[in-house]
């Protein structure tokens, strides 16, 4: 007897040992963790449940049959973070270069499908050399199976990937249809096409860190949410993160006990907007002097930062919060940013984060190259979003909300429940220069004239109580007293009920 | 007594005088310039009256304006505070004219120790020790040697208009006063537009040592003893004291005597300060005087109990003095710390912009002693470059000298300032200086303890330790608050652990934490255990605990797997982990941070107007490379070598954060 469960245990050890020992040592000579250690971090200490420990592809061809490791290149299973449940897959490069197998596949494919069953999210760590070329269409079989259940399980769970290596080709695209991706700066990359096939094709010479490293896919292309440095800061971050979000689309967003008073007055904020109108200032203070404990995860913070989106805690419950940022651009909206806060309005929606909304935007960005590039679907997306959500919806003009950008972000138009303005605010269909050289376009040619028209627009319009006597403002309130304000909005929103009229799905501009 | 008083100052000092002024009932004028219309003097005064554009030239120093101010206001009397008109002769006239009272010495009395040949001329007159020196103008460099020869080496050549050390050499030889007496002309000449120069004695081992005097219309005069500001950097004193550590009782008489004589010789009244250089042997000489309220008074006031302010207001009155000679004993010990906005990091560069967050410590008692703090500012506040970098003067007053730098230190550390680059971590580490703790400065102090600039404060072992067992504390509270989130599976919360190890400086402690009602027991792997007592919970910024019996305060940010931990100066890393994670985090590579030497860093956040030059090209050093606008001010940086450009990462439009890579060299 005691020899058969001594058998167990020699098998788990082999099966724990990945691809062997050599080649765990190459994986930490490369600055990266193993399929397992990774597990070790993300999940609560001893807490992980693996599952399909023994599993081994069934490829005879190419002699593949002489090697079968257990676990087939990914460890899989469910753990917790902080107690709460969570799914994992974590690819393991020391087996067969972590490849995608049919097998492999079946085995992330099963916690998915337990994922969605059991409502709670799925972490997918990827370290992959790609396909499992042996298997042919039986690897991209099991790519493809991955995929759908990508789509099936959006909106129903969260679903977050970190790519801690290698990611190219089809594998891209399973990252690329859940909520965020993280990566780590160095040791990871991600294309659908490598340098050399681009050198072939289209004669670029290009590494494959500028191709698709960390920091061209958080600044350039936006396909990744956060970069960091190593694998611990990583995967602490996705805890992190994780402290924020629902387990599911069911379940209301979590509540931790915080240590912060909702009543705190912040007086510094009453000289937040500067005297000149001209003049930036950073939304980010804002966010934070109104956040619990000053805590904000911001999310795609190198991309289109003249908006700025990430999560924060109100008497410790997550919210969004979606905010132009005056500091770079004077806060324009244009496609990146409104692509950005479209995906992220959409996310909090999804699993029901009530989104607070600050506003500070001068309009939307002119020029060929936003009108070639199709702001008008771009910015139609941000539209829509805000439109579509029906979570609790709370908006605070700080300063400037003119033309149609006031309209698109979260105004009482398109059903946002609070709408607050600061006294600074000023909302109008445009700047009191440009208004006053279209009403008055006869004096252009004096500009005496113009100023004083302009003077006139301003007085009438340069503030929030035109707003606010249509009821568009619900109140106008001090700047020290937002975070007392925000807090209470959100707490009267708590059993907010809305649906949309029946429909199969919307069709919003892509 | 006045009814009204205006002040012709900004800042910290017009607050300071506003305060006393309101404790006596007196109403109260601010003046500000356009950049001050939210300024605090000006929240804090009865009226304020608006007097122009942001440069002082423009307003705070145009006589006409504050003139005006002044009979638009209807005040009696103007305290000029220190700097902008108060030693302004012209000023004090003009007052006189219109009827107003000059809250300072007579005009007559400003004159004569404005300049610093007449001043030491008179002081000689007056029996008060001089730098031996040449007191008349020199002519040649010929003659700079001779006279030189007669002093005997060290001299100091001096610009007779000069302050601020320009036109100032010293020489050790002939060739050198020869050398010097002309570079010195030539600085004058450009400065100063007078090219006028004498020579003195180079005092050894210099102390700064300053007397403070109160004269009435009556002709009672007093001193306060004296003020040790030898702790300068550049000549712009960082820290002050009172009384000196360095000295006697017989030469503090001496040296409090001489000063009361050359205020009388002069027909001083109002508070003034006659400054003296004094050698390792305590010999001293007279410097200047300098005929207003100093920056330092507080120290003073802390000492000797008396309100300067408020004693310069009775004498332009025409009260007599209220105390003689025999009351005005010392009693304990007052230090003081110049806060500035200037980045001690990058080479005490100055720095602008917003007070996002500013909470000094509360004044009145802490610990052993008391807190004072005389500040113009306030959170959400704008630093704005147009004025003195000096924010605030923390003041600490104990019954001993060691007792005061203890309260200096902990005050320090619950100074919380952010948005700007301010020296709080330089002070801190002057405070804890083994030279400053003794007592044995000199002027050279700075320049010579920190040669190659300021580059933050390494804890020793103890205080480390220390830091340690408090982080572990902290960091258990963190997680178990972590681990209450809801949605968790019942039954199968996350248990968090005991054991950490904390990494911190490059060192790794391993430790246990034991909580229980009061505290945390905190046991290092080699036995020894710390009590870490306090009140902090998960985003306070402030930590004040309690660890190993003794009071420890931190600034505290929250980092990945760990805080930022600021205290006595040192600003750390600290990573508080499990064993496993530990053990994890030591394989990841040290990642080494780009060399940025080859870089041109955008030096703060801004917008970048124009590129200069092209990749390819070479600069020479000095070019000008591109234009970056920050607060509307157009601000060209040039090349500080040759070299070529090899990538420019911004162009014209784009808008940087401070260190973003404008571009690169080859």
């Amino acid at each position: 007897m005691k020899d058969i469960l001594q058998e167990l245990e020699n098998r788990r050890g082999q099966a724990r040992l990945g691809g062997g020992q050599k080649r765990l040592d190459v994986q930490h000579a490369k600055g990266k963790l193993t399929a397992r250690e990774r597990i070790d971090l993300l999940l609560d200490e001893g807490s992980f449940e693996e599952y399909d420990m023994f599993v081994a592809h069934r490829c005879t061809d190419f002699g593949m049959e002489q090697n079968r490791p257990y676990g087939d290149g990914v460890v899989t299973g469910w753990g917790t973070i902080n107690g709460r449940m969570v799914y994992v897959f974590s690819q393991d490069f020391t087996v067969l270069g972590g490849s995608v197998s049919e097998t492999h596949a079946r085995k992330i494919c099963k916690v998915m499908d337990m994922a969605v069953q059991n409502g709670a999210p799925v972490i997918g760590l990827n370290d992959s050399g790609g396909a499992r070329i042996q298997e042919g269409v039986d690897s991209l079989a099991g790519y493809a199976e991955i995929f759908q259940r990508n789509v099936e399980a959006s909106g129903v769970i969260p679903q977050i990937s970190v790519i801690m290596g290698p990611c190219a080709g089809g594998a891209v695209y399973s990252p690329a249809m859940t909520d965020f991706i993280f990566m780590v700066k160095d040791s990871s990359y991600m294309f659908v096409t490598g340098p050399d096939v681009v050198k072939t094709v289209t004669n670029e010479q290009v590494t494959a860190e500028e191709l698709g490293g960390a920091l061209t896919h958080t600044r350039k292309s936006s396909v990744a949410d956060g970069a960091f440095e190593n694998d611990v800061e990583a995967l602490a971050e996705v805890r992190r993160l994780v402290d924020f979000l629902p387990l599911n689309n069911r379940e209301k967003p979590p509540v931790r006990p915080f240590f912060d008073d909702v009543e705190r007055v912040e007086t510094s904020l009453d000289t937040l907007i500067p005297e000149s109108p001209n003049q930036p200032y950073d939304m980010k203070e804002l966010i934070t002097k109104v956040a619990d404990e000053g805590d904000f995860y911001e999310i795609q913070e190198e991309f289109a930062k003249n908006i700025v989106t990430g999560f924060i805690r109100l008497e410790g419950q997550s919210v969004g919060v979606v905010a132009n940022q005056p500091m770079v651009l004077a806060g324009v909206l244009d496609i990146d940013s409104s692509r950005k806060a479209a995906r992220f309005v959409r996310f909090c929606d999804a699993f029901e984060i009530p989104i607070l909304t600050l506003v500070d935007v001068p309009g939307f960005l002119p020029g060929t190259g936003q009108e070639f590039g199709g702001v008008i679907k771009h910015g139609a997306k941000l539209l829509f979003a805000y439109g579509e959500a029906t979570v609790p919806k709370v908006t605070l003009i700080t300063r400037k909300a003119y033309g149609g950008a006031y309209d698109v972000m979260a105004s009482k138009h398109l059903r946002a429940d609070v709408n607050y303005a600061w006294p600074t605010a000023q909302i109008a269909v445009m700047g009191a220069k440009g208004a006053a050289e279209i009403i008055h376009r006869a004096d252009l040619g004096d500009p005496g004239k113009i100023a004083a028209h302009a003077q006139e627009y301003e007085e009438r319009f340069a503030n929030p109580f035109v707003a606010a006597e249509r009821g568009f403002i619900d109140e106008v309130i001090q700047p020290r007293s937002t975070r007392r304000r925000v807090s209470r909005a959100f707490a009267m929103l708590r059993n907010k009920r809305r649906s949309m009229p029946w429909k199969k799905h919307d069709n919003i501009p892509l | 007594m006045f009814d009204k008083i205006l002040i012709a100052n900004r800042g910290e000092i017009a607050c300071r005088v506003i305060k006393t002024a309101r404790r006596m009932g007196i109403t109260t004028v601010a003046i500000y310039s356009d950049a001050d219309r939210n300024a605090l003097h000006v929240e804090m005064a009865d009226e304020a009256i608006h007097i122009g554009p942001p440069p002082a030239n423009q307003s705070y120093i145009v006589i006409d304006k504050v003139m005006d101010a002044i009979k638009a206001s209807g005040a009696q009397a103007v305290h000029p505070g220190y700097g902008f008109l108060s030693e302004n002769p012209k000023f004090a006239q003009a007052l006189d004219a219109a009827g107003v009272a000059f809250v300072g010495p007579p005009v007559k009395a400003i004159e004569a120790m404005g300049d610093k040949i007449t001043s030491k001329k008179i002081a000689q007159e007056a029996g008060v020790n001089t730098v031996p020196g040449y007191m008349g103008l020199i002519g040649d460099a010929d003659e700079a040697v001779k006279i030189a020869g007669e002093i005997g080496y060290p001299v100091m050549i001096k610009a007779s208009a000069g302050g601020g050390g320009k036109g100032m050499r010293i020489a050790w030889t002939d060739d050198e006063a020869r050398e010097g007496f002309q570079s010195s002309k030539n600085e004058a000449a450009s400065s100063f537009g007078d090219d006028r120069i004498f020579i003195e004695k180079f005092v050894t081992q210099p102390r700064h040592i300053e007397i403070q005097v109160l004269c009435d219309q009556h002709g009672n005069a007093v001193y306060l003893h004296e003020r040790e500001c030898s702790i300068q950097r550049r000549n712009q004193k960082v820290v002050e004291e009172a009384p000196s550590p360095f000295l006697d009782e017989a030469t503090r008489r001496a040296m409090g005597e001489q000063a009361v004589r050359l205020a009388q010789a002069v027909g001083y009244t109002s508070a003034g300060t006659v400054e003296f250089i004094v050698d390792g042997e305590r010999n001293f000489y007279f410097l200047e005087m300098n005929t207003r309220l100093q920056v330092e008074h507080p120290v003073t006031e802390m000492i000797t109990g008396v309100d300067l302010v408020e004693q310069m207001i009775r004498v332009a009155n025409g009260e007599k003095l209220p105390f003689r000679q025999e009351d005005l004993t010392i009693n304990g010990w007052a230090i003081e710390n110049r806060l500035y906005a200037e980045d001690p990091y990058r080479n005490f560069l100055p720095s602008i912009g917003r007070l996002t967050r500013y909470r000094p410590p509360a004044e009145g008692a802490m610990g052993a002693g008391t807190v004072r703090n005389d500040t113009g500012v306030f959170e959400g506040g704008e630093i704005s470059m147009y004025y003195d970098p000096m924010i605030a003067k923390l003041c600490t007053w104990a019954p001993t000298r060691a007792q005061a730098i203890e309260t200096m230190r902990t005050a320090l550390d619950a100074f919380e300032v952010e948005g700007i680059g301010h020296n709080l971590p330089f002070l801190s580490a002057v405070m804890d200086h083994p030279k400053f703790v003794s007592g044995d400065m000199t002027t050279a102090f700075i320049a010579e303890e920190w040669p190659d600039g300021f580059d933050g404060v390494a804890l020793d072992d103890t205080a480390l330790r220390r830091v340690a067992a408090a982080a572990a504390a902290m960091n258990r509270v963190a997680e178990i608050r972590r681990a209450r989130i809801s949605g968790t599976l019942d039954n199968h919360e996350r248990k968090v652990g005991t054991e950490w190890m904390v990494e911190a400086q490059g060192e790794r402690f391993e430790v246990a934490t034991a909580a229980d009602r009061q505290g945390t027991t905190v046991t290092f792997a080699t036995g020894d255990a710390m009590r870490v007592e306090g009140d902090w919970t998960p985003g306070d910024r402030l930590a004040r605990m309690m660890v190993d019996g003794a009071p420890l305060v931190l600034k505290v940010d929250k980092i990945t797997q760990g805080f930022r931990l600021r205290t006595r100066g040192a600003d750390l890393k600290v990573h508080v982990r499990t064993p496993r994670q530990a053990e994890l985090a030591a394989l990841m590579p040290e990642k080494v941070p780009p060399d940025t030497s080859k870089m041109l860093l955008c030096p703060m956040p801004g917008l970048i107007v124009k590129i200069d030059v092209e990749e390819g090209q070479e600069v020479q050093e000095g070019q000008a490379l591109c234009t970056v606008e920050a607060m509307k001010m157009e601000n060209i940086l040039r090349a500080e070598r040759r070299g070529t450009v090899a990538k420019i990462n911004a162009s014209a439009g784009d808008s940087l954060a401070v260190d973003d890579v404008i571009m690169e060299f080859e």
